[in-house]
């Protein structure tokens, strides 16, 4: 079975992502070739060509790719996939965007956000937020899927598959990309950071967030994430959520600070490897995931934290 | 201009879903339904476009369609449609579950005959979580698509619309026809009044069947198990900072 992996990358670097859903591939299919579509991303057709168990990488470049935009893409993935069996996604916002439109173009319907493979053509996927979790056999001849990428370990850099180059699609297209506000951060990216410290409602206000979380992340090196509440409040923008609708990561430490811990929060969160929480609600539901709960006031609780970390050599 | 609005019965958001204990699905006998929040939000625009409100001039939209697939109690997601502000409402009655690809073609018939300027959609039900319909009926229509929107603004024969993306913000200009998913703080949507729960009532509602709209609705995929995640245990409280940062020592992630 051949597999395409659509790489995700911001046409300056792959993203880890990409190795994970490599990872989701070889389990489906043994010749597994990995898609980069982008506008001078040579460098990141060479970063995918590294990822270990890729036979190899095709290299789409072209005005039209630069932003990833769901009709450019779709012209150039649906000619693509008559060499394939089948074409996989990261569950990421331009994965979610660009896979059902080639899907339906395909008269397939697509397997979203698959968290297990239990063969070529069957798979668990969550639905309700989390709340259930899916078997799904697929029997279609032509699969297109998305893949959870926390769900899956990411394959090694250890390869050394052939780049060729692929043509991009010309358009005229019936959308135009006009300007985007990405968020600068030192931080790591919150999906693939290995620490993440969230923020909730009870922070108050976007100062107080900021004021508070801020200072915790850049102690522990992580990204910082929010609540569903906190962002409908605006004390965080809407790229922090981490939830059922928002993103979803399972980072080694997560830090809930001031979250009551709602369905669709935990199912954002419930994967990390350790969860702590603090919070001045001793009933709050997040004590329910939390490996370490703190009932404390956060404004008494982050400080001490701080304090302690520093005393530990953190 | 036109607007058609497709809307889903789920489960109400605020219960909680159970799995049959044979792992045969999930259990919704005897559990409120409601509209699918992201369809409230987009039905909300929509009736923001006729009115004037949310930025948008009064009578932008001339007609604003509601559209619902589903059992016969799927009425009862129209009539709330209606009840926010939406004229007239379709229901395509089926029976069992209809997947993102049947749906998006009954819809592509249903545009086809009612030839609206723009259909908004929920970004995602949050029954199945597939976040597909929208994206495939653009792809059936070749119409373009702008996912995820927090801000939708009309120009002549154009969409401006910013999308929530995962580094931020991005916007596009899509042409007309265009389709629009709809993300969480695009609007907030009203409590429809009690006037208006009345008024709808006596708005028309036509029904059809897949049959009368000649689509193939038959599944593709075949779920074979439902079963309930793993649970996580609780673990334990710490009564101080201090023992926190010891036990996160022990553990090995600090």
């Amino acid at each position: 079975m051949a597999v395409l992996v659509i790489a995700e990358h911001d046409n300056s670097s792959l993203k880890d992502a990409t190795n994970k859903v490599v990872t989701a591939a070889k389990a489906m299919g043994v010749d597994v070739d990995v898609l980069v579509a982008g506008s001078n991303a040579g460098g990141v057709a060479q970063a995918a060509a590294k990822i270990d168990g890729v036979r190899k990488v095709l290299h789409a470049d072209g005005a039209t790719l630069a932003k990833q935009l769901a009709e450019a893409m779709d012209a150039l993935i649906t000619p693509l996939a008559a060499n394939y069996d089948a074409i996989v996604f990261p569950a990421s916002t331009t994965g979610k965007n660009v896979a059902p439109r080639v899907a339906a173009k395909l008269d397939v319907m697509q397997v979203s956000n698959i968290i297990g493979v239990e063969g070529a053509d069957t798979f668990v996927r969550p639905i309700y937020a989390g709340n259930a979790l899916i078997t799904v056999k697929d029997s279609q001849a032509k699969k297109v899927i998305t893949v959870q990428p926390t769900a899956f370990k990411a394959a090694g850099n250890g390869g050394s598959a052939s780049v060729e180059t692929v043509p991009a699609p010309s358009g005229p297209f019936k959308s135009a990309f006009v300007s985007e506000e990405m968020a600068k951060s030192d931080r790591p990216e919150l999906t693939a950071a290995k620490r993440v410290v969230s923020g909730g409602r009870a922070l108050g206000s976007s100062e107080e967030f900021h004021k508070v979380l801020d200072p915790l992340a850049d102690k522990l090196g992580a990204a910082v994430g929010a609540s569903r509440a906190a962002v409908d409040a605006g004390y965080a923008p809407n790229d922090y959520q981490v939830g059922q609708t928002g993103k979803v990561v399972a980072p080694e430490l997560y830090v809930a600070v001031g979250i009551s811990g709602a369905i669709q929060h935990l199912a954002g969160m419930k994967d990390s490897k350790i969860i702590v929480a603090i919070n001045k609600d001793e009933e709050a539901p997040i004590f329910q995931v939390a490996d370490y709960g703190l009932v404390q006031d956060y404004k008494t609780a982050v400080p001490e934290l701080m304090d302690e970390l520093t005393k530990a050599g953190v | 201009m036109k607007v058609l609005v497709p809307v889903k019965r789920v489960l109400d958001f605020n219960l909680k879903v159970r799995v049959k204990p044979d792992g045969s699905g999930v259990d919704l006998s005897n559990l409120k339904m409601s509209i699918n929040p992201f369809c409230e939000i987009a039905v909300e625009e929509a009736v923001r476009m006729k009115e004037g409100g949310g930025g948008h001039a009064k009578d932008a939209a001339r007609e604003v369609v509601a559209v619902s697939i589903g059992p016969e109690q799927a009425q009862e997601t129209l009539r709330n449609a209606l009840a926010i502000g939406a004229d007239r409402g379709i229901l395509v009655k089926t029976e069992g579950e209809v997947e993102p690809l049947g749906i998006a073609k009954l819809l592509k018939a249903i545009v086809d005959a009612e030839k609206p300027d723009l259909v908004i959609l929920g970004k995602q039900a949050i029954d199945d979580d597939n976040n597909a319909t929208g994206q495939m009926l653009a792809a059936l229509l070749d119409w373009p698509q702008a996912t995820f929107a927090s801000k939708i603004v009309l120009h002549e024969g154009k969409a401006s619309v910013t999308r929530e993306v995962d580094g931020g913000l991005q916007t596009l200009d899509v042409d007309l026809p265009a389709i629009i998913t709809t993300d969480l703080r695009l609007n907030e949507p009203r409590y429809a009044s009690l006037p208006n729960i009345m008024k709808a009532k006596k708005k028309p509602i036509d029904v059809k069947t897949p049959a009368d709209l000649g689509v193939d609705i038959a599944p593709r995929l075949q779920v074979t198990k439902t079963v309930e995640p793993g649970k996580r245990q609780a673990g334990i409280k710490v009564k101080t900072a201090a023992e926190l940062v010891g036990k996160l020592k022990e553990a090995g992630v600090l």
